[in-house]
């Protein structure tokens, strides 16, 4: 079979045999399937089958913790279900069902119920669905539906294998771990996709937007480079020795480079790290993040019935803060809204595009009690730590916003309060923003979602995404200067940061600080301090000059000489 | 028979958490126990299905019922989950 491509979203080399995801098509026994006689064994099975799914589930649960087992503990109890039982019962006693098509019909009639009630019972068809797919499946002797969460699962070797699949949901991934996937490749999805992201969090390679991927023969063994996004199926032993001793090399030069982020000639650029919650401060400290420059907030207020307490959002910043004595901590307010609805904040009326609805600073406007709430706890959790905490807001579009934004703030007794940049808009008039705000920060998915009109979460529009298009570098210079000029500084959150040549191009651009997702640190501080400013400036020059991603990348490349050492 | 008749004060109803407590303590007891939306058909309290296709939303009216001995006693547990804010 031949190598494959696709957009290498997570750095490194895999390889492991192949654990190829099925399309997840509902199994449908066979509506005259009878079981021929012994009605009482029939039942038997039925029952045996639905506790061996509800104890799977349970034990999965208490392995994953948190919400992920409260979710998966009702799910347990759905197998469990004493009305369901009845009807199994019925369907083999009295007409002769077989046990496996007695348990689908049976869940039949809950699914139409609540399905018919919609919202959020309609939401739990997918969840009581996942339950019968798992009893058939038992039933029928096949394997259960779902990602093996253990090595042993994919091929007995207990090696970890690389995960292919057409989509991934964030939960099916919740139980992963390096030591069960060495990749990822998936056939849709985008470099800001859920799965991206994911496996950049995990240290994991990845590679998304891969055609015919789902194609390879479940274990063939699979070599990935999540940089350059080549799948190789059944490579010779030579091809994955060279990957692999390459990616051996490349990781001693890394761990060589420590201490603050810095050019060669010593023009510092503090390298902050992305993170969902206090859950990513090991990893954040592990890979020499010198403070917090992106701490995303919704984690507290997704998936939930009610809004966090103030106090319980004290708490939360505070384990933060206390990570970084003395660094910079900068939280992002919630970012919710039709995109990321909130369970106890619908949104108000039927949104046809929720990336241009109101989300964000927009939500807080018409609920400004949720973001009172929200800095009275910063500001709370600030006076108790010696950390130095900057709070900034998404989806600013406007000069005005910001003025609103941070003068509430303000009154919230927080020392230092900024807007990101990732509408068009604000980049035009970023000095005005500026003018107001004690600092910006530029996050590129957004601000390529809406400078190119494409949707972040389409693999199909990829291109658009990148974030070496040059009318993105020129938005990302323009807010840089913007914040210069009026003497403050300029950071970049996105995912742009985390790439080490672009990383080298944004500090040429005038970016003053760089925050990504941990283990992308050390190859960006590597890179950095290979290069003096002046190569920066050029090779962001020669990149801007240019009129195609492709073309942006080796103009910038040819002023870089040092990115050879690295193997990047 | 036993009954109690309570509204339902939980902002997500007698869904999610609340709905799998109510039906966690009830599959406990020995007694059957029925739960019915307002005047509506009432349905085994032991079924998680059950209960959640009855659609109880905040500020519903329920009416739960058992029969045997302790049922008073498990009726005001009970009452006292499906009525918790």
């Amino acid at each position: 079979m031949n190598t494959l491509t696709g957009v290498g979203v997570s750095p490194g080399i895999g390889f492991g045999p192949a654990y190829v995801l099925a399309v997840q098509e509902s199994l449908v026994p066979a509506p005259d399937a009878r079981h021929g006689g012994d009605a009482g064994a029939e039942r038997d099975r039925a029952t045996r089958a639905l506790e061996q799914v509800a104890a799977d589930l349970e034990e999965r649960g208490i392995r994953t913790g948190g919400e992920a087992r409260e979710i998966l503990n009702a799910q347990a109890m759905m197998a469990r279900d004493p009305g369901l039982a009845v009807e199994v019962a019925v369907l083999i006693d009295d007409s002769g069902a077989t046990a496996a098509r007695a348990v689908y019909e049976a869940f039949g009639r809950y699914r139409e119920l609540l399905a018919g009630a919609g919202g959020y019972l309609g939401e739990r068809v997918a969840d009581l669905d996942d339950v019968r797919d798992r009893a058939v499946a038992v039933l029928e002797g096949l394997r259960m539906p779902g990602v093996p969460d253990h090595p042993d699962h994919a091929d007995h070797t207990a090696r970890p294998y690389v995960l292919i699949a057409r989509d991934l949901a964030p939960a099916d991934t919740a139980t992963l771990s390096r030591d069960v996937v060495s990749a990822f490749v998936i056939e849709q999805g985008g470099p800001t996709s859920h799965t991206a992201i994911l496996a950049r969090a995990m240290g994991v390679p990845a590679v998304v937007a891969c055609p015919g991927a789902t194609s390879i023969e479940p274990g063939t063994p699979v070599l990935v480079d999540g940089s350059s996004g080549l799948v190789r199926p059944a490579p010779s032993e030579a091809e994955v020795a060279e990957a692999t001793n390459a990616a051996a090399a490349r990781k001693a030069v890394l761990a060589a480079a420590s201490g603050p982020g810095a050019t060669s000639d010593g023009h510092a650029v503090p390298l902050l790290a992305n993170i969902g919650g206090p859950g990513d401060v090991a990893s954040a400290l592990e890979h020499g993040a010198e403070g917090i420059g992106l701490y995303r907030t919704e984690f507290l207020f997704l998936d939930r019935a009610t809004a966090p307490s103030g106090q319980e959002q004290e708490s939360a910043y505070l384990e933060v803060l206390n990570a970084f004595p003395g660094g910079r901590v900068i939280v992002r307010t919630l970012d919710a809204g039709a995109d990321k609805p909130l369970a106890f904040l619908p949104p108000r009326g039927e949104e046809p595009n929720p990336a241009l609805g109101e989300r964000g600073l927009r939500l807080f406007k018409i609920n400004p009690e949720i973001m009172n709430e929200q800095l009275g706890a910063l500001a709370r959790a600030a006076a108790q730590s010696s950390a130095k905490l900057q709070v900034m807001a998404p989806m600013v579009a406007t000069a005005e916003e910001a003025a609103w934004f941070v003068a509430a703030c303000g009154d919230a007794g927080l020392p230092s309060a900024g807007v990101m940049i990732e509408i068009p808009s604000a980049a035009l008039r970023a000095s005005d923003l500026a003018a107001e705000a004690d600092f910006l920060s530029i996050g590129t998915n957004d601000l390529a979602q809406y400078t190119f009109a494409a949707d972040r979460q389409l693999g199909a529009l990829t291109m658009l995404q990148d974030a070496w298009q040059p009318a993105l570098l020129d938005l990302i210079a323009l807010a840089a200067a913007g914040a210069v000029g009026r003497g403050k500084s300029c950071g970049v959150c996105g995912e742009a940061a985390g790439d080490p040549v672009l990383a080298c191009v944004l500090v040429g651009l005038g970016v003053t600080s760089l925050s990504m997702a941990p283990p992308a640190l050390p190859a960006v501080r590597a890179a950095l301090s290979r290069h003096d400013r002046e190569q920066c400036v050029l090779a962001a020059q020669a990149a801007r000059a240019a009129i195609s991603p492709q073309e942006a990348r080796t103009a910038a490349r040819s002023h870089l000489p040092g990115l050879a050492g690295l193997a990047l | 028979m036993a009954e109690r008749q309570v509204i339902v004060k939980a902002e997500v109803g007698l869904h999610a958490r609340p709905a799998a407590t109510f039906v966690q303590t009830a599959a406990k007891a020995s007694l059957d126990v029925t739960i019915a939306k307002g005047s509506g058909q009432p349905v085994n309290g032991k079924s998680i299905l059950a209960v959640l296709a009855l659609d109880v939303r905040q500020g519903d009216s329920v009416v739960i019922r058992a029969e045997g001995e302790g049922a008073d006693e498990l009726l005001d547990q009970l009452a006292g989950i499906a009525s918790a804010p």
